[in-house]
This record gives C-alpha cells, sequence and structure tokens, in this order.
C-alpha cells in the first residue's frame, strides 16, 4: 500500500540527511520523496511516498516526528487530498507518428515544451496513475528520457474543518 | 563624538565578544557542567586552552571510546548529563560505539567535536571525517555549527535535548575557526526548536482508561525498563506496585527501579530472566509495561508473548508504543507524572491467588548455582561481593555471561546501581563505567563484575583510574573463554568452540605494573578473603578469578522461542 506523508522541516543543512537517513537505517520502503520550500523561509515542505501496511505507516510517522528537525507530521490517511506529480518526457515522435502522438498529448492535457527532428519533450502533471498511464502509451512510440518529480500532496479545501 | 568617548565604546563592545572556545566553556558552565571527559587534538586546542583555567574537573581517559563510556556511566549515575570532548577525525571515529551504547541505553550525553575549518569542509582535510554523517544514527540529535554566533544556543539546546523527553546523546561537530572567530556574547538563553515536543503529563482519560483496567485485573504483572529509572520515577513505581499490589518484572536496565529485595520483586524477565517472571507475563491478564520497549531480549517471540495479557504501555516516546508489540492502552509521557496520577485511581487487591500461583513459581525456580563445587563458581563470586558489600556496591559490567549472573545474583535495590550495556551490548562498557560512576559518587563502593574478554577491550583505562586514585573493584571473572559465544556454540553449533578463546595475560601482573593491586584467586576457600582485601583497597584493585571455565547462564530463552519455553530448569532443579 502507497501513503503520502507530509513533513513541514526546518530548513538547515543537514535536515534532509537526518529523514533520509532514519529512513535508510529503519528499513522502511519509500517511493519518493520530494523537498520544496514553503511561504515560511524557516521551513520546507517533504513530502514522502512510504510503501508498507498501517503499522509501518505509523511507525514513519511517529520516527518522521521524533527527528528534532521535523517540525509537523502530516499523514492523509482517511482525507481527500489532491496528489501530483510533474513529469518531462521525450518521445520519438518522427514526421509519420507526429500526428498520432500529439493527438495523444492532447488527451493527456500534456504540453509540448520542446520539439526536435526526431523527439518531442512533453509536460505532463496529475495524479500519478494518469502519469504511468501516459508512459505506457508512450511506449510503442519510443522513450527517451523520463525525469519524474515525485508526488505532493495537499488536503483539499472543501473538506477542511 | 570625542575620541575618548569613541575609545570606551568600542573597548566596551570589546569586553562583551569573545571567542567560540570561550563561550563554549561558558554555556557548559551556565550548564551546570562540573566534571568533563575528553582528548586532546589539534582543531580542539582553541577549546582546550580555554579549559585551561575553566572551574571543570577533566578527566583524560586513554582512549576516547572509554571517555565516551565514562561520561555515559557518570550520567547513569547521577541523571546528570555526561559530557565529552574530542577532536575531529579520528578523535570523533573512536566516539562511535560509545554514543551508539548511550543511544541505545537512552543516556542524555553531550558530545563536542572538533572539525576542521569551515572552508576545508569537504576536501579531505587532514583528519577530517563526515562527523555528523557516521554520528547520525547514534545520537538522538547532531548537528554542526558554522558560525559562531549560533554557538551558545546550539549548546543550550544540546543540554535540553540531552536530558528531556526519552534522553540521549547529541553531538555538536564544531569546526576550529568557529571556535577562534569572536561575537557578541548570546546570554538570552534562548533556544529555538519548534520541533522538538516532549509529551510530558500523559492524558488523563487514558490514565482513567488505565487504572479501570488494572481495577479489573485478576492476573497483572508490571514489565519496568529504564525508562522508570530515567524518569526518576522508582518511588512512583514502588508506590504503585504496593497500593494496586501487583507484581514487579524488570527488564536489565530496569533493575534497580524496584528493589528486589522485596517480596513483589520478579527480578529480571526475558531470555535470562526468572522462570517466574516468564511465567507470570506469560499467565498474565494484563501487562503493564512502564518505560520499557519489547525488546527482543525480553519478548522472546512477539507472537506469543503475553499471549493472554491485554497491555497497557506508559512511555515517554510515542514511537516505542506499538513498536513491536501492539498495545490496548497506551500512555505517552512522563512515567513519574503518570505513574504519581495513576496511584490515585487504582485500589488495593489482594490477588491471593496470583500471588500463591506466584510464589509456587518462585520456590521452584530460583536462580541456582551447584554452592558444592570444588571450583570457583562466577555466581558464587557476585554472592560473595553481594555479601560483603551487602547489596550496596555501585555495580558496572562488561558484556556477556558474567554480565547475566550479575544481573541474576546481584540483588540490586535501588534505582542507578547498575550500570550495563543492555541495548548495544558492548563488550569493554565495564571499567570505563566504572570510573565515570567513581569519579561522579567519590564516596561509593563501585565494583566492576567483568568478563575476561570484555576486560581486554578497554583494559588500558586502568592507567586512568590509577592516575585519579579512584578505588574501583574490579572482579574478572576469568572463564579463558568468550564465555556468551562459548555457550551458543556448545549448544547451538556442536560444541565446535570456534575462536572463542584466547591467550590472556595474568591480569594480577597487568594490574600492578600499572599501579593498581592485583590479586589473583584460583581457589574458592580464598575467594571470600579476596573480596574482603578488594574491598579495603584505597587505589583501583583488579581481582582475576579463575573461575569454572564452561559454566552457562540458565535458564535460557532460545533464541525465537516464547518465554516460557526456558532451557535448563531441569539443570537448576538438580542443583537444588
Ligand atoms: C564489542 C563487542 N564485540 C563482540 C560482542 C559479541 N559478544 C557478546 S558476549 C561475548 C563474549 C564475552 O566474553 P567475556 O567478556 O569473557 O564474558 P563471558 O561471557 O565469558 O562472561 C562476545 C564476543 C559484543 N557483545 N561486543
Ligand atoms: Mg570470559
Amino acid at each position: 500500500m502507497k501513503h503520502i506523508i507530509s513533513a513541514l522541516v526546518e530548513n538547515k543543512p543537514g535536515v534532509l540527511a537526518h529523514v533520509a537517513g532514519m529512513f535508510a537505517a529503519r528499513a522502511f520502503n519509500i517511493d519518493s520523496l520530494v523537498v520544496g520550500r514553503t511561504e515560511d523561509p524557516d521551513l520546507s515542505r517533504m513530502t514522502i511516498v512510504v510503501i508498507g501496511d498501517d503499522r509501518v505507516l505509523e511507525q514513519v510517522r511517529k520516527q518522521l516526528a521524533k527527528i528534532i528537525s521535523v517540525v509537523k507530521v502530516l499523514d492523509f490517511v482517511g482525507k481527500p487530498v489532491i496528489a501530483r506529480d510533474l513529469m518531462l518526457i521525450s518521445i520519438s515522435a518522427p514526421p509519420e507518428k507526429r500526428p498520432e502522438v500529439l493527438t495523444l498529448i492532447e488527451m493527456f492535457n500534456g504540453k509540448i515544451v520542446d520539439v526536435g527532428q526526431k523527439f518531442v519533450m512533453v509536460e505532463v502533471s496529475g495524479p500519478e496513475e494518469k502519469i504511468e498511464a501516459f508512459i505506457d502509451m508512450c511506449r510503442p512510440y519510443g522513450i527517451k528520457n523520463v525525469a519524474r518529480t515525485g508526488t505532493i500532496a495537499m488536503v483539499r479545501h472543501s473538506k477542511e474543518a | 563624538m570625542s575620541a575618548k568617548s569613541r575609545k570606551s565604546a568600542s573597548s566596551a563592545e570589546q569586553s562583551s565578544t569573545k571567542s567560540g572556545a570561550q563561550i563554549i566553556v561558558d554555556t557548559l558552565i551556565e550548564q551546570g557542567v562540573d566534571t568533563m571527559f575528553g582528548y586532546l587534538g589539534g582543531v580542539v586546542l582553541p577549546l582546550f586552552d580555554k579549559l585551561y583555567d575553566a572551574p571543570i574537573r577533566f578527566i583524560i581517559p586513554r582512549h576516547e571510546q572509554g571517555g565516551c563510556h565514562m561520561a555515559d556511566a557518570y550520567a547513569r549515575a547521577t541523571g546528570k548529563v555526561g559530557v565529552i570532548v574530542v577532536t575531529s577525525g579520528p578523535g570523533a571515529c573512536n566516539l562511535v560505539t560509545g554514543l551508539a551504547t548511550a543511544m541505545m541505553d537512552s543516556v542524555p550525553m553531550v558530545a563536542l567535536t572538533g572539525q576542521v575549518r569551515t572552508e576545508l569542509i569537504g576536501n579531505d582535510a587532514f583528519q577530517e571525517a563526515d562527523t555528523t554523517g557516521i554520528t547520525r544514527p547514534v545520537t538522538k540529535h547532531n548537528c554542526i555549527v558554522k558560525d559562531v554566533k549560533d554557538l551558545a544556543r546550539t549548546i543550550r539546546e544540546a543540554f535540553h535535548i540531552a536530558s528531556t523527553g526519552r534522553p540521549g546523546p547529541v553531538l555538536i561537530d564544531i569546526p576550529v575557526d568557529v571556535a577562534v572567530n569572536k561575537c557578541k556574547v548570546d546570554s538570552s538563553g534562548k533556544m529555538k526548536l519548534p520541533g522538538y515536543k516532549v509529551w510530558k503529563e500523559g492524558h488523563p482519560r487514558q490514565i482513567s482508561a488505565a487504572a479501570k483496567m488494572i481495577n479489573k485485573s485478576k492476573r497483572p504483572v508490571l514489565y519496568v525498563g529504564g525508562g522508570v529509572i530515567s524518569a526518576g520515577a522508582s518511588k512512583e513505581l514502588t508506590k504503585f506496585a504496593e497500593k494496586a499490589h501487583i507484581p514487579v518484572s524488570m527488564t536489565l536496565l530496569g533493575l534497580g527501579s524496584y528493589d528486589q529485595n522485596k517480596a513483589e520483586s520478579l527480578d529480571m524477565l526475558g531470555m535470562h530472566g526468572s522462570a517466574y517472571a516468564n511465567y507470570a507475563v506469560q499467565d498474565c491478564d494484563l501487562l503493564i509495561a512502564v518505560g520499557s520497549r519489547f525488546d527482543d531480549r525480553v519478548t522472546g517471540k512477539v507472537k506469543t508473548f503475553a499471549p493472554n495479557a491485554k497491555i497497557i504501555h506508559i512511555d515517554i516516546d510515542p514511537a516505542s508504543i506499538s513498536k513491536n508489540v501492539g498495545v490496548d492502552i497506551p500512555v505517552v509521557g512522563d512515567a513519574k507524572f503518570i505513574l504519581k496520577e495513576l496511584v490515585k485511581e487504582v485500589e488495593h487487591k489482594e490477588r491471593k491467588e496470583w500471588f500463591a500461583k506466584i510464589a509456587g513459581w518462585k520456590k521452584k525456580h530460583p536462580f541456582r548455582y551447584d554452592s558444592n563445587s570444588s571450583t570457583i563458581k562466577p555466581q558464587y563470586v557476585i554472592d560473595e561481593v553481594w555479601r560483603q558489600t551487602k547489596g550496596e556496591a555501585l555495580v558496572a559490567t562488561g558484556v556477556g555471561q558474567h554480565q547475566m549472573w550479575t544481573a541474576q545474583f546481584y540483588k540490586f535495590s535501588r534505582p542507578r546501581q547498575l550500570l550495563t550495556s543492555g541495548g548495544l551490548g558492548t563488550m569493554g562498557y565495564g571499567l570505563p563505567a566504572a570510573i565515570g560512576a567513581q569519579i561522579a559518587l567519590p564516596d561509593a563502593t563501585v565494583v566492576c563484575f567483568d568478563g575476561d574478554n570484555s576486560f581486554n577491550m578497554t583494559m588500558t583505562e586502568l592507567s586512568t583510574a590509577v592516575e585519579h586514585e579512584l578505588p574501583i573493584k574490579v572482579c574478572i571473572l576469568n572463564n579463558g573463554y568468550m564465555g556468551m559465544v562459548r555457550q551458543w556454540q556448545e549448544l547451538f553449533y556442536g560444541k565446535r568452540y570456534s575462536k572463542s578463546y584466547i591467550k590472556n595475560p595474568n591480569y594480577a601482573d597487568v594490574a600492578e605494573a600499572l599501579g593498581a593491586k592485583g590479586i589473583m584467586v584460583d581457589k574458592k576457600a580464598d575467594v571470600g578473603k579476596a573480596v574482603k582485601e578488594m574491598l579495603k583497597q584505597k587505589k583501583p584493585c583488579v581481582v582475576d578469578f579463575r573461575v569454572e571455565r564452561e559454566e552457562n547462564v540458565w535458564p535460557m530463552v532460545p533464541a525465537g522461542k516464547s518465554i516460557s519455553e526456558m532451557d535448563g530448569l531441569d539443570i537448576l532443579e538438580s542443583m537444588a
């Protein structure tokens, strides 16, 4: 089972090492880990996708909270969340296939960000399943490169207390 | 501004700026440090220069690991924060075992390590090591200070983190230029720890729920760990156990939290615990874990641990709760506070049947050894020391069979009486621990029960004990083996004693050569006399007891078995 956990951490050197080290030392399985700044310059947000059952998730949450430089831990269990990945993907698109590829890109709301003789580079964002589906659909044409950000997430406002 | 007033303004400014090294010393003193341990090196010279005339007692070990264990034992014996300072690179690396030992046993310590100049970091400079990287998993927290302005606050924070919540070692890495640079003194006392929370009080509703469950229980057992000792909650535990009338089993680190001379004591539980503690846990309908963490040496096979019991778990570390064993009522908070509240709500119960059942187990399966043997049984030595010290010595140990026998045969009656590496099981802990404890408590009788091989690991510290004229007593239970390893080889590897013995020196000679008193005992009849002689010594004394070589620790729960499946009970019975 995949779970998304979000942690507010102090924006200081060494914090990522503390978090990554803890995950490695306790043999937790990370699917992705994203770090970025927040509106507060003293804090960064880490969004971590972990694989494991509820017990593992609880331990991850507690062990994260135990790290001194981790300020707050949220998990999204049972909460409606918006979760997004961003991907850049280079797809083979020779002239004879290009119309097909363009249709596919359009269907996925992708944005062409670079065009070459043989390849187009596309920006796609969305829930992980959409990204995965897009990759699958592109395979027959040939994929040159994929770069993904990993998941970031927030709880929906409409369901906030 | 006149020339004169400009001059006085700048001198006022000067007087309120200090070097990093001076700030370190001042902040240590502000934190109440009067004793510290450490070892020199290039990048800590600015700091040592300021220590030259600081009102702090300073102990130089012979190896940084020894110093780290000393600081650890100083902390365990007193409850204060142990402090060690060492140089970069090799000095810092030599701390790793000591920090891991303290981490596993939740000991409050602050370690200061020197580091190469800030601009050299990352260049593989001379004596550079990635100290924060290396020590991250073995500290509660660590960090590097890169600006002298952050130094005072960071040290304050280190003491706070080390000594509150679930205690542990905190390391601060200090580049030499930060120790040299000057800044205005930060005497604000401020800390900045937005991510550090300590749950102290425990949720009242959880406490009430726990009390109800306890009042309903017919066969409750307490399972008490080192957390009760760290929390200074022995008195509260005793009051609680006595009012509610609940038998008390203890982990290795919990020994001393409840007086083992009392009838309700079940002594130690777990792998080499008492049969009566293990039976009681397996038979109980309610297990009350306080400051303990369901370590595998305690639980044996987790799935069958306390199979009929509801579980209440009181612990200050939320991450300890439901980590290994699911619990029914978690209470997160300080054991002292929670027990104080809990005692108000519990009722006194006779629990006659339960105590009668336990008395039966106690009668049938006490800890025993063959007291008629003509050889020196290691347990006999411990027994004899226990008698002659009236059970009041402060005891340190190495790791191995002798450690388990100490736990089984020295009846501990007060908290902080036993200093032993439980979680990490660090051979070599005993001697430096005895030194750290004796430094902390000059008037205490400090005895170290050591194994020959454990002693070998850190015996160089004997010279530290001699230098400081510490009257520590080291009893080497010398079986000429890595006894605990040999026992496993006997039981699980067909008696193939592969590499589990080495040629040892004559320890009495070693002791004398280093300026300590050395005694060798190889006759049972001489044991009592030797112990008496040892206890009289004003200087460090090492007694080399040539004990029975192939004695085993019983009972024993083989790894992966339930704790009621103990081997060796028949052997113990045959000694009755
Ligand atoms: C530093 C370290 N290395 C290895 C071990 C593994 N180990 C556990 S007990 C033991 C033997 C201890 O021998 P000794 O100190 O003579 O004690 P005895 O068991 O004979 O009483 C060993 C090697 C350990 N616990 N610590
Ligand atoms: Mg031995």
